[in-house]
């Protein structure tokens, strides 16, 4: 089974975040980066397919430079190459033109399957997976909980919500966007970093895959979200601030 | 400015998604605010009824959109289905609740018109013609407008929660049944029906106090200095997604869009950050307290009491106290 997995470097989980000066992103100067969390159980349910039925892993990444790190994590964990679409401004971008770019450099690979995360950390659209799959042309199933061969295609389990399921049926080639939770992540071995080393990262640019469309969606402003309700801040040492909310849930909630 | 809002029902098995009444809602709003009308949708097979539920809203059209092919979702049938109808009706904003469903479906069906889903979104607002939507970024933290720019028609989903219900408003609607044109063929999905793993031993909507933990916890090593706090209180533990993923607590112990949806007297959130698919699952919590060591964390949003600090020396600290108010 040849898998492309689709994988996104986000800022890591406890940034504390700037809004820039253009008033329309974050600054990114002086934050870690990471690979989006649900992206890293697309990548190991690749892995554990391929480890299952053979064949072939390719992380596939749209980003700047920096996340030629999150890639050769990918290596090191057991992918056996990567496309590298690099392009420092993503905010020119929205996710039809990411997804277009994205579905450009899958095509001439031939996948039989294509995992993405269900959405990401940073924008949180939830769409990449879905719309490269419109684009190529390809049946997809979302927020996925298991994959598993069946005859010549696959039978994928969709998380629906209030702790339903539902089992689906569908040919391949297809696309699926992978929930958290799916797999137990893998570390990279001190093997697997040693490899990754020599394993192939083809860098492309978005000129090469012919471009991607004007935006039909862009980000105006970002700002602090208003808070809708009165929060009583509760201060002081952690024996303090226990011990007023212990006086509140006694006294005015009264549950104790 | 003037156009039409197609706001797009969710029913599964006959049954309305509670969100869709909410979207509906909002759907009335945006048609107000461009000076247009508003319209709703219902698609599977044997919907009449569904739709004459729809006939008493202050709408200008319900369309049922009738097939056998529609009687179980796929996203083929209701993308091809919902494609169209609205090049029939010309409708220049189309409206989703941002369901499961809907994220399975509607990015494919705004991309047949060179659109996106702007999804998730929580208000929106008509600035200088064009639509611009309000939404979440990085799990809450920020917000961000987003303007749909270029030809109609535009794409969003609407966050639960976002708009309320009972601020829609009643009149009379025509129905209209539309048969779309279904082929079998063209549906690759073979779907079965919905199931539920075996029943809850946990039902968490029947506790009065719930303590519930996140990420900030770091170490399942860790999860007893929470059970201890639930012990104190005589509370029920709980935790968010990340926690029952990594199998430090089970899956039936989940509060979240994926999990229970629970509004106990009481809903303690200890190193829990407040995405909102966690929020919307203990949003109507009485009152609700929130530990996290991150004051920019969306949860204190909706706490009624916040304590920032580290969760290893509050919730000590916390049992201490709580024992001490109880003897």
């Amino acid at each position: 089974m040849k898998i492309i997995v689709s994988i996104k470097q986000v800022p890591v989980r406890d940034s504390q975040l700037r809004i820039d000066s253009s008033g329309r992103w974050i600054q990114e100067s002086d934050l870690s980066f990471e690979i989006n969390e649900p992206d890293a159980y697309a990548l190991e349910e690749a892995l554990q397919l391929k480890e299952k039925h053979g064949g072939e892993v390719i992380a596939l990444c749209l980003g700047p430079a920096r996340a030629s790190q999150t890639i050769r994590e990918a290596l090191a964990k057991g992918a056996d190459r990567a496309i590298h679409i690099e392009e420092e401004n993503l905010t020119a971008f929205d996710t039809l033109g990411i997804a277009k770019l994205l579905a450009k450099a899958a095509e001439p690979e031939k996948p039989d399957l294509i995992l993405t995360g269900l959405q990401s950390d940073d924008l949180g659209a939830g769409q990449t997976g879905v719309v490269m799959a419109e684009v190529l042309g390809l049946p997809s199933a979302t927020i996925i909980m298991a994959v598993e061969t069946a005859g010549s295609g696959i039978r994928v389990k969709r998380e629906l919500e209030d702790g339903w399921f539902q089992n689906v049926e569908m040919p391949l080639p297809a696309v699926l966007t992978i929930q958290s939770g799916i797999n137990k992540l893998r570390y990279a071995t001190l093997m697997g970093i040693k490899k990754a080393k020599t394993k192939e990262i083809r860098r492309v640019t978005v000129a090469e895959l012919g471009g991607a469309p004007a935006p039909v969606a862009t980000i105006e402003r970002v700002y602090l979200p208003q808070r809708t309700k009165q929060t009583q801040m509760l201060d002081g040492t952690a024996k303090e601030a226990a011990a007023k909310l212990v006086e509140k849930l006694k006294f005015e909630v009264r549950v104790i | 400015m003037s156009g039409s809002v197609l706001v797009m029902m969710e029913q599964r098995g006959g049954a309305w998604s509670r969100m869709s009444w909410e979207t509906l809602a909002a759907g009335q709003q945006l048609a107000a605010q461009i000076g247009g009308t508003a319209s709703a949708a219902v698609a599977g097979q044997g919907i009449g009824a569904l739709a004459n539920e729809l006939a008493s809203k202050k709408l200008d059209k319900v369309y049922a959109i009738e097939h056998q092919l529609l009687g179980a979702y796929t996203a083929d049938a209701y993308t091809a289905a919902l494609e169209q109808l609205i090049r029939k009706t010309s409708a220049t904003m189309v409206l989703f609740p941002h369901t499961y469903q809907v994220r399975d479906f509607a990015p494919k069906l705004a991309t047949r018109f060179n659109q996106v889903l702007i999804s998730d979104t929580i208000g929106f607002r008509i600035d200088a013609g064009a639509p611009v939507f309000a939404r979440q970024l990085f799990q809450g933290k920020l917000n961000a407008d987003v303007k749909a720019v270029g030809p109609a028609p535009h794409f969003a989903s609407i966050q639960a929660g976002a708009f309320r219900a009972d601020q829609l408003e009643n009149g009379t609607a025509q129905v209209e049944t539309f048969t779309p044109d279904l082929k079998p063929d063209a549906i690759r999905a073979k779907p079965d029906a919905p199931f539920r793993e075996s029943a809850r031993a946990v039902d968490l909507t029947a506790a009065d106090i719930i303590v519930s933990v996140g990420r900030g916890i770091k170490e399942k090593e860790n999860i007893p200095i929470v059970e201890e706090l639930a012990k104190a209180l005589g509370a029920e533990l709980a935790a968010s997604r990340p926690i029952c993923d990594s199998g430090w607590l089970p899956m039936e112990r989940q509060v979240g869009s994926s999990g229970q949806t629970v509004s106990p007297k009481v809903y303690m959130a200890v190193g829990i950050s407040g995405a909102i698919q966690h929020l919307v699952g203990m949003k109507g919590a009485k009152t609700i307290v929130a530990i996290n060591k991150d004051s920019n964390a969306p949860i204190f949003e909706v706490a009624d009491y916040g304590i920032v600090g580290d969760l290893f020396e509050v919730v000590p600290a916390l049992v201490e106290e709580v024992k001490k108010a109880k003897s």
